[in-house]
């Protein structure tokens, strides 16, 4: 596994989400109330730019008519065909036994650890003192 | 040719009433009255004329009166050719098409009652079906009710083409009251002409109507599956009757594929739709709707992917199949038996009880 | 400085041979686009009265789709408009990546079959300039159909006349869902001038007729409304056959426009099975079903059929045969169908060709 620098947390607010490729794949990164979440951006259906899609919450019922809405903002709809992942795990919400995004874990590194990567070149040159957000691939 | 073998089901069989006067005596005083002196007519469906030739097989029809009209002539030309050990009634006379609830009331009791007294009681194989006033859901409840009494009622009869899509949520005491009496609903061919009978709105014939059927069984389908009932009622059981079934797999992929993609508008739909299908819904056998080679048939057997959703049915005096070919060609003796016995068996749970006449 | 960008529009275009795309959906960028080529009487009109469809909402479905605009949300062009409406943004997204050699273009929501068939001939005149105009004249691999006031059989088919030769347009557009079954007279007008000018008819899911969209009534869903278009077409498709359309037009060529094809072979055989039985009842018809629909029709293949067993989808095909199906994406729509994904292992390559082209090429008399 390879860590990656991605970029300084305090660029990454919650929820909002940052596209990149790393070894010619297709990244994105999420902050979700604070937390990070990483999914390579293709969707296990077709091939979509899942990452792009919208963020909603989890409908889930046990009563027709009767909605429980949970996981406000974790769950992305591809925007292609409009399936449902969770941000967390990957886990898609149709046919969970078949599909799953690829998710890749995400870890907040304190600044003096971080190893070397093409985007650190531009960071050096800001302040050292900030969180870094690292992704193993 | 594919021999039936003896002790089968036959889930699908047309009594028919001779005439709305027929009925009489089973009416109240009022409606006897309204009847007679207002000169209704006979209420025959468009979806079946009774000189058409899908209404009967030429060697079913009779000289005289209506195709389905005479008990001997179904046990001689149904019930004993096919060792039948029970047959389900289901009447098709035209009650759906009035749009006053309380008239449709009226001539459902008293095509039930008719039914048991000229049928149920003559015969000991015989079966039916609890004909529903389905514009009102208080009074269709009631009915099924009553009739649920004599346990020779096995099923509760709806058609395909109504006045609402079957899964909608108003309709539901009458599935849930299915349900905790151990009936499963019926939904037949056949319109109630309270909309156009197509989806595309009305054609000129008969044939086109016909041929409707089996995309008014697909859009039903797709409403009790996605507007929950089956996860309201796990336990009802609904059969599609005179549905034809060779449109299935198709159906189900198409179904299978959006619901993927817009599970978040009916979040209870939480199993895949073709699971819902082998669990709740089964088909009778008649009309095949084959293609012309028995090996395509088969592959559309496998695409299915469960030799439990066919149940044995003539369609009688229909005319769907030639002698004694009833059954598809070249399919094994194990889903003959499926197809026979065991599936209606496991769908019908009143049929495993003793039933005593009148009661 | 924060690094946020989008990927690269679609990098996996691995059809490596040309395709046709037989259902793309160009869009209006603005609500006056059109107005160039519509008459100024009718600018007062819309803007005081609007479009009054057979459904009542002035503006909108009354089915909401699952993305807005139906559309694929990557498909909105960075110059802005809506998805489809930018020819330099389709040209980028599908054109070019999945190597687009003939697109047809199906306009929607044109004002195609509104209550007032004066307007809706005025707006259909205007959006087959406005395609001529705006794509066909600027990309010579798109292609439009003639757009047409349905509900009014004879100015129909003048406009269809009006355009006979005219080389931008490959066919005639209709929809799934009108006032009447489509093989009803009241449309035969556009028909006979179909067949005249020797382009085929296009009928694509959709339109309101103002009829419950099932034989049972209005469902609740849009999910049953999508699933409801195999319905809708495959009766639309028995009444073609069964009111004599093809025996009355013998050289038109229709074709089933997203709304699958894997209905088509059961219905066939309960179009002939009944046929045998009831044929009495149709005596203009001198052939059965299936060999109207044989030589008459045939169907793109968005959205593609997914069964869990790839092979049945093999099988399926077989019996439909691979010469009348038509490739289709359904641009910019969400439940588009990507070129590279939709066969299963193990297609011929002569059988590949004609699913992705040459079908298209041969029916649309494109060389």
């Amino acid at each position: 596994m390879v860590r990656h620098v991605i970029a300084p947390v305090d660029e990454l607010p919650p929820g909002t989400r940052k596209f990149l490729t790393i070894d010619e794949r297709p990244i994105a990164i999420f902050n979700i109330k604070g937390e990070f979440f990483g999914l390579l951006n293709r969707c296990p259906h077709q091939g979509a730019a899942l990452c792009e899609g919208p963020l909603i919450g989890l409908a889930q019922s046990s009563d027709p008519g009767e909605i429980e809405y949970t996981k406000l903002g974790e769950i992305i709809r591809c925007p292609w065909h409009g399936w449902e992942f969770d941000i967390r795990t990957g886990q898609s919400y149709c046919d969970p036994k078949r599909f799953r995004a690829r998710a890749y874990p995400v870890n907040v590194e304190p600044g003096s650890s971080v190893v070397k990567g093409p985007y650190i070149a531009e960071t050096l040159a800001v302040s050292v003192e900030s969180d870094y957000v690292v992704v193993d691939l | 040719m594919t021999s039936p073998i003896a002790g089968g089901v036959d889930c699908d069989l047309h009594p028919a009433v001779p005439h709305l006067t027929t009925l009489l005596p089973y009416m109240n005083d009022y409606w006897r009255d309204q009847v007679t002196t207002r000169g209704m007519t006979d209420l025959v469906s468009q979806s079946y004329p009774v000189n058409s030739p899908i209404s009967a097989r030429p060697d079913w029809r009779p000289q005289q009166g209506k195709p389905g009209s005479s008990l001997a002539d179904m046990q001689k030309q149904a019930l004993d050719p096919f060792k039948t050990a029970f047959g389900i009634c289901n009447p098709l006379y035209g009650v759906q098409m009035v749009f006053s609830e309380d008239m449709q009331d009226a001539f459902c009791r008293a095509l039930n009652d008719w039914l048991v007294k000229e049928w149920l009681d003559k015969d000991a194989r015989l079966r039916g079906s609890i004909v529903i006033p389905a514009q009102s859901v208080e009074k269709s409840v009631a009915e099924i009710e009553r009739c649920a009494q004599d346990k020779r009622f096995v099923q509760v009869l709806m058609l395909v083409m109504g006045d609402v899509p079957l899964g909608k949520r108003a309709l539901w005491p009458i599935y849930a009251t299915a349900e905790k009496l151990g009936l499963p609903i019926g939904v037949h061919a056949g319109s109630a002409y309270h909309n156009p009978p197509s989806s595309v709105g009305w054609g000129s014939y008969h044939i086109e109507d016909y041929v409707a059927q089996a995309q008014a069984f697909q859009t039903q389908l797709t409403s009790l599956i996605v507007e929950g009932v089956f996860a309201k009622h796990p336990n009802l059981k609904m059969v599609m009757l005179e549905s034809g079934f060779t449109w299935l797999p198709a159906f189900l992929w198409r179904l299978h594929k959006f619901w993927r993609g817009v599970r978040m508008e009916t979040p209870w739909v939480d199993r895949a739709p073709a699971e819902i299908v082998r669990s709740n819904i089964r088909f009778s056998l008649q009309p095949v709707d084959a293609p012309p080679d028995g090996a395509t048939l088969n592959r559309l057997f496998e695409h299915m992917q469960s030799d439990e959703l066919l149940l044995f049915s003539t369609d009688y005096p229909h005319w769907q199949f030639e002698g004694d070919s009833v059954l598809p060609d070249g399919i094994s003796s194990d889903l003959v038996r499926k197809i026979m016995i065991d599936n209606p068996l496991a769908t019908y749970g009143r049929l495993k009880q003793p039933a005593r006449a009148g009661n | 400085m924060n690094v946020q960008f989008r990927p690269e529009a679609s990098a996996s275009a691995s059809i490596k041979t040309a395709i046709a795309d037989c259902d793309i959906h160009p869009a209006r960028a603005t609500a006056t686009e059109l107005y160039p080529f519509l008459a100024k009487r009718w600018h007062e009109h819309l803007a005081t009265y609007g479009k009054h469809a057979y459904q009542g909402m002035m503006d909108g479905p009354p089915y909401p789709k699952a993305q807005p605009n139906a559309s694929r949300r990557d498909a909105w062009p960075p110059e802005g408009g809506p998805q489809g409406s930018s020819l330099s943004f389709m040209q980028k997204q599908l054109l070019d990546p999945h190597n687009v050699a003939l697109g047809v273009l199906n306009p929607l929501n044109t004002g195609q079959g509104l209550r007032n068939h004066d307007l809706s001939a005025a707006l259909a005149t205007a959006i087959n300039d406005w395609q001529i105009d705006k794509w066909t004249s600027k990309d010579s691999r798109l292609k439009g159909s003639i757009v047409v006031g349905n509900e009014d059989g004879p100015t129909a088919a003048a406009e269809i006349r009006k355009r006979a030769g005219d080389k931008n347009f490959v066919q005639v557009l209709l929809l799934s869902r009108n006032v009447e079954p489509l093989g009803q007279r009241r449309y035969w007008p556009i028909y006979e001038a179909a067949q005249e000018i020797g382009l085929p008819v296009g009928v694509h899911a959709f339109g309101f007729g103002g009829n419950p969209i099932t034989a049972s009534g209005w469902p609740s869903f849009y999910i049953e409304e999508m699933v409801g278009h195999s319905q809708c077409q495959q009766t639309a498709l028995a009444s073609l056959v069964l009111e004599g359309v093809f025996e009355r037009f013998p050289k038109l060529k229709m074709v089933m426009i997203e709304a699958g094809f894997g209905w088509a072979p059961s219905l066939t055989w309960r179009l002939d099975k009944n046929f045998e039985r009831l044929h009495s009842e149709v005596p203009h018809l001198k052939r059965k079903p299936s060999e109207y629909i044989r030589d008459h029709i045939w169907w793109t293949t968005q959205p593609m059929e997914d069964p869990e067993r790839r092979e049945h989808l093999f099988e399926l095909i077989e019996w439909i045969g691979w010469d009348k199906l038509l490739f289709a994406t359904d641009y910019p729509h969400w439940d588009f169908d990507e070129p590279s994904r939709v066969l299963p292992a193990g297609v011929s390559d002569a059988n590949k060709q004609a699913f992705y082209l040459d079908n298209a090429k041969k029916l649309y008399g494109i060389a």
